[in-house]
């Protein structure tokens, strides 16, 4: 009974907040509110790879479009009829396109995942900087795949996918990858994530299988930033290849070293910082990039571990109630 | 056959602009090892300030072979200088830390160069002018070659050949190839690390502009991104070729020049970005080491 | 456990929403704001900047004319900028109608832009005026959406009667932009007619907009020998093709769409263009007085003479503006909703429907670009001219009426 309060606390919460948000805020708001809430899931998924495991991946966008097309052709094609059927089946029509909607979300996790997997397991062979060149030429790859199939939209585009994600399932959504990314840390598979991290070589040697754990968290991560997609095509109503070059993968590691490269709550609170940012500068948006570029220089320069390093953010120790503990292996 | 023909030629006049971004890369790669993200920005840079500079010159107007010297001198020394500072003032401070910070840093400058560009220069292409007049040379069964294209190999070849003399026969050359083996051993043998890694920034960020002046003859379109691509394709050409290898580079450029040409022609155009990232895959899993490199075994 | 790292950050967000919930956009005097979006940035930048400029002419003279007001209440313009991106279309029409809470939208020259636009104007009620984009789909969003402009079947038939009956030509090869909505419909329609009307197309090729490089496209065009080459692009890659296909050998004409229409065209293609045709909205030479007039204060408040996509932004902006005097002068209630101190009330709502209706009943309206008449299907049924590039000059040939 205890396991299950947390969750279903989230739960209610969210759904209240749903629907006062809603109510309360005005559109473009909301919508800088929900691109939050996407971006967190995109970090805190990338933290996985980047953060936990120390490999240095820049092909996230990748993944998040195959999660964006896969959930949308999923809806466009059957998605909206399922729904459809559900709803003269006397269901109310947002259980039903929930349901439509988490449907389709799962579907483009896993096709997300399984690019994921077409490209961890040969790339996961290389280290360090082949990695990342590697990583975010199969990012470039899909993005041209998609280009070019006409079924899908190519250059022009797919428009008009329903509108069916709401704060409720976007921030269910970051719920669910940050309940993940904690319970992977504290598990056995964490352990061995940051031995591989912190040194794969002697990892190896202590008869960690490195490439299965490498490819696993690079799957879960993938599945993720699908999930992310699915949500960002749902909200957007239209999706375009142009939206997930790897300018935008480039945005998401910046969030990930922002908030520190193993800090789940850094990586939230970058994601909310770096999301918030271009819009708070708006007036001044020819130097948002600018801005942008100057801060990763900087710091790497000054600070290379971030804002909260490996550490996480927890409010027993911001108000001093609990001792500091070591900061996690 | 003649379209064929046509364009391998059109391969190996593009192939010849990666070599020359890709020498830049390796160079730098094999003396630093790290991945100059930036690379492909001074290229984009070499372009504009060879645009400005002709524009100074009204070289548009009245074109002269000696002002479009003037003008490709006056941009490589331009972007020289700015390796110069990007190095000093960027990488310097990164050059103890692991590599990944180095990497991030790369990218930042590259997003710096990218972006400040579009504020400076303003984010709509420009169009260089035309410093050579163009007219079409028949190579006979029916493939032409402009004088631009012509132009564009010849001074890629003589470029490439002066850096293979100064690496192979000059002092500073051979201070450049021991600081690539061994920064310690280098720096006991007397050898000033730090400068000859700023000269090699240098040399690298000169060719990159000349390649960029070289593009914007025959392309005349520039904008702020137009670096993005060349430069991660060029970097792809580099590690084909072998990395830190200076002929491997130039191999590599010719290669990725000639496949992506002949793919764009016989598959379809829409595929061009992506034939430099299959290459990339397929060579990292075949022969990571490239064409010309060594394979090295990792010490622990 | 799970749920103290994110329970955190969830209350972070709860207040943030909270406190922009109480800072509502604040009221200021009333008047009438209307949006204008554009590519004032990206490579088709001459699009956008023309547009703005041509509504901006259209707001002065409005201040020149009647001070600058409609129906008592001082008119205001917006202006966004889309960078030439859909997705950016689709923020700043957002944001046109969120923060500004404009009465009416005008835009966009790019059909993929208007595309990503157009569903949101619908929905939101509010009436949208596309200056020139040409594919059919963007009015077919639904019937708050209006062209000031014919559409590409009329277009691409246009140019294929012209090739077939002017110039006498069989074959013909494509070279599309497959980025472009407006570039992929109008080759299809450029097809069909000139098929139907007995010519072949011999090849075709695709390009990316934003592409450097054609020789390999061209290279494959000139194999297959064709009498002219139809390239339904903007105007930047164009350019660039036509040197292109010079340098290559190419001598046969090029012919286009409106796509074509910029001051820069010639500024990038040189001697190159030279024997190309292309259709457009208007030609400059045209002696009608009302447009040379248009022409004449255009240059002497921008010092540069406009493309047609000046003169159609002019011609939305001035339709616009009419009819929202029409309501103001037969139903002064109603027009009242459209202050912007009326911004989400119901009246607005009713306003807006009644200058839907307005706009939709336009018919032979004197624009500089033409007479314009909207049809049921809110599109502008327009005769085309056909343009030919004679000594590095645009000169007028022929005119094809529907």
């Amino acid at each position: 009974m205890k396991r299950a309060l947390g969750p279903l606390v989230t739960l209610v919460a969210l759904l209240v907040l749903n629907a006062a948000l809603q109510r309360a805020l005005n559109p473009y708001y909301f919508q800088v509110l929900i691109l939050v809430g996407i971006n967190i899931i995109l970090a805190v998924s990338l933290n996985l790879v980047n953060g936990f495991t120390g490999q240095f991946s820049i092909g996230h966008a990748g993944f998040m479009a195959a999660g964006a097309y896969g959930s949308a052709m999923f809806t466009l094609t059957v998605g909206q009829r399922f729904a459809g059927a559900l709803v003269s089946a006397h269901l109310p029509q947002a259980i039903a396109q929930g349901a439509a909607l988490l449907v389709a979300l799962l579907l483009g996790g896993l096709l997300a995942a399984l690019f994921g997997y077409l490209v961890g397991l040969p790339s996961l062979r290389l280290r360090g900087d082949y990695l990342a060149i590697v990583t975010l030429g199969f990012g470039e790859i899909i993005r041209v795949l998609i280009l070019n199939v006409d079924a899908i939209g190519g250059a022009r585009g797919l428009p008009g996918i329903p509108h069916w994600a709401n704060f409720f399932w976007v921030f269910l959504g970051v719920a669910v990858v940050v309940a993940v990314s904690r319970n992977l840390a504290h598990s056995t598979y964490g352990r061995a994530l940051f031995a591989i991290r912190d040194d794969e070589i002697a990892a190896e040697a202590l008869g960690v299988d490195t490439t299965r754990y490498k490819v696993t968290a690079f799957v879960i991560g993938a599945f993720f930033a699908g999930v992310a997609g699915g949500l960002f095509a749902h909200y957007l109503s239209y999706l375009n290849p142009n939206s997930f070059t790897f300018i935008k993968s480039i945005e998401v590691i910046a969030m990930v070293v922002l908030g520190g490269m193993g800090s789940i709550s850094g990586s939230m609170l970058a994601a909310i910082v770096l999301t918030l940012l271009p819009e708070v500068l708006r007036p001044v948006k020819d130097l948002r990039m600018v801005l942008y570029s100057l801060m990763l220089i900087l710091l790497m320069i000054t600070r290379p571990q971030g804002l909260l390093g490996t550490r996480e953010l927890s409010f027993g120790r911001l108000f001093g109630r609990r001792p500091a503990t070591e900061p996690r292996a | 056959m003649s379209e064929f023909l046509q364009q391998l030629v059109n391969g190996v006049t593009w192939g010849s602009v990666y070599a020359l971004i890709a020498l830049g890369y390796t160079m730098v790669y094999g003396i630093l090892r790290l991945i100059n993200f930036a690379h492909g920005d001074i290229y984009m840079l070499g372009a504009f300030i060879g645009l400005y500079t002709s524009n100074w010159l009204r070289a548009g107007e009245a074109p002269s072979p000696a002002k479009a010297i003037a003008v490709l001198l006056t941009s490589m020394a331009a972007c020289a200088l700015i390796g110069m500072l990007i190095e000093r003032l960027a990488y310097k401070p990164v050059r103890r830390s692991p590599r990944l910070s180095a990497l991030i840093t790369a990218i930042g400058v590259s997003l710096l160069l990218e972006n400040g560009g579009a504020l400076l220069f303003g984010a709509d292409p420009k169009f260089f002018p035309q410093l050579i007049p163009s007219h079409n040379i028949a190579l006979g069964m029916g493939v032409t070659l402009s004088n631009q294209q012509l132009i564009v190999l010849v001074v890629s070849v003589v470029l490439m050949t002066l850096l293979r003399l100064l690496v192979l026969h000059t002092r500073v050359g051979k201070a450049m190839q021991a600081v690539s083996h061994n920064h310690m051993a280098a720096s006991l043998m007397g050898i000033s690390v730090d400068r000859i890694i700023t000269f090699t920034f240098m040399i690298g960020s000169a060719l990159a502009a000349a390649a960029g002046v070289l593009v914007a003859l025959q392309s005349p379109k520039i904008e702020p991104y137009m670096g993005i691509m060349p430069g991660l394709k060029a970097f792809v050409a580099a590690v084909l070729g072998g990395i830190g290898n200076i002929p491997g580079a130039v191999v590599g450029g010719l290669v990725m020049g000639v496949a992506e040409v002949l793919v764009t022609g016989y598959l379809s155009p829409t595929y061009r970005d992506a034939i430099a990232f299959v290459l990339l895959i397929v060579i990292l899993l075949v022969r990571p080491a490239g064409i010309f490199g060594k394979a090295v075994t990792e010490k622990v | 456990m799970k749920l103290r790292s994110s329970l955190g950050p969830l209350a972070a967000l709860a207040l943030l929403g909270a406190l922009a919930a109480g800072c509502s956009s604040g009221g200021g005097h009333a008047e009438i704001v209307i949006g204008e979006y554009g590519s004032l940035t990206g490579s088709d930048a001459t699009f956008g900047q023309s547009t703005k400029m041509g509504v901006e002419l259209a707001l002065t003279e409005l201040g020149q004319n009647q001070g600058g007001k409609i129906g008592g209440l001082p008119v205001r313009i917006v202006s966004e900028d889309d960078q030439g991106k859909p997705e950016e279309a689709a923020n700043a029409v957002q944001k046109l109608l969120n923060q500004d809470q404009v009465v009416a939208v005008i835009g966009e020259v790019a059909s993929s832009r208007s595309l990503a636009a157009a569903p949101i104007c619908q929905q939101a009620g509010v009436p949208m005026v596309s200056p020139s984009s040409t594919n059919p789909k963007v009015t077919e969003v639904g019937d708050d959406i209006f062209r000031m402009c014919f559409i590409d079947p009329f277009q691409g038939t246009v140019m294929a009667r012209f090739a077939r009956t002017n110039l006498g030509l069989k074959k013909v090869a494509i070279l599309k932009d497959i980025k472009s909505d407006y570039s992929v419909g109008l080759a299809q329609y450029f097809t069909d007619a000139f098929t139907k009307g007995g010519g072949t197309i011999v090849a075709e090729q695709a390009y990316t907009a934003g592409d450097q490089e054609f020789s390999a496209q061209l290279t494959a065009i000139k194999a297959h020998h064709p009498d002219a080459i139809f390239i339904p692009g903007y105007y930047t890659e164009v350019g660039l093709i036509g040197r292109k296909a010079r340098e290559l050998g190419i001598d046969v004409p090029l012919l286009g769409g409106d796509g074509w229409e910029s001051e820069q065209l010639l500024a990038i293609g040189g001697d190159a263009l030279n024997g190309s045709y292309y259709s457009n909205h208007f030609a400059v030479d045209n002696p009608d007085p009302r447009l040379q007039g248009f022409l004449a204060r255009f240059k002497a408040k921008f010092g540069k003479e406009p493309d047609a996509i000046g003169g159609l932004a002019y011609d939305a902006a001035n339709v616009i503006f009419g009819c929202m005097q029409k309501l103001a002068a037969s139903d002064p209630a109603a027009f009242a909703g459209l202050s912007s101190t009326k911004a989400g009330t119901p009246e607005r709502k009713a306003a807006e429907a009644k200058l839907r209706d307005l706009i939709a009943a336009t018919s032979a309206y004197p624009g500089v670009t033409g007479v314009i008449t909207l049809d049921s299907h809110r599109n502008a049924t327009k005769p085309a001219v056909v343009l030919e590039i004679k000594g590095g000059k645009k000169v007028y040939n022929t005119t094809i009426n529907p």
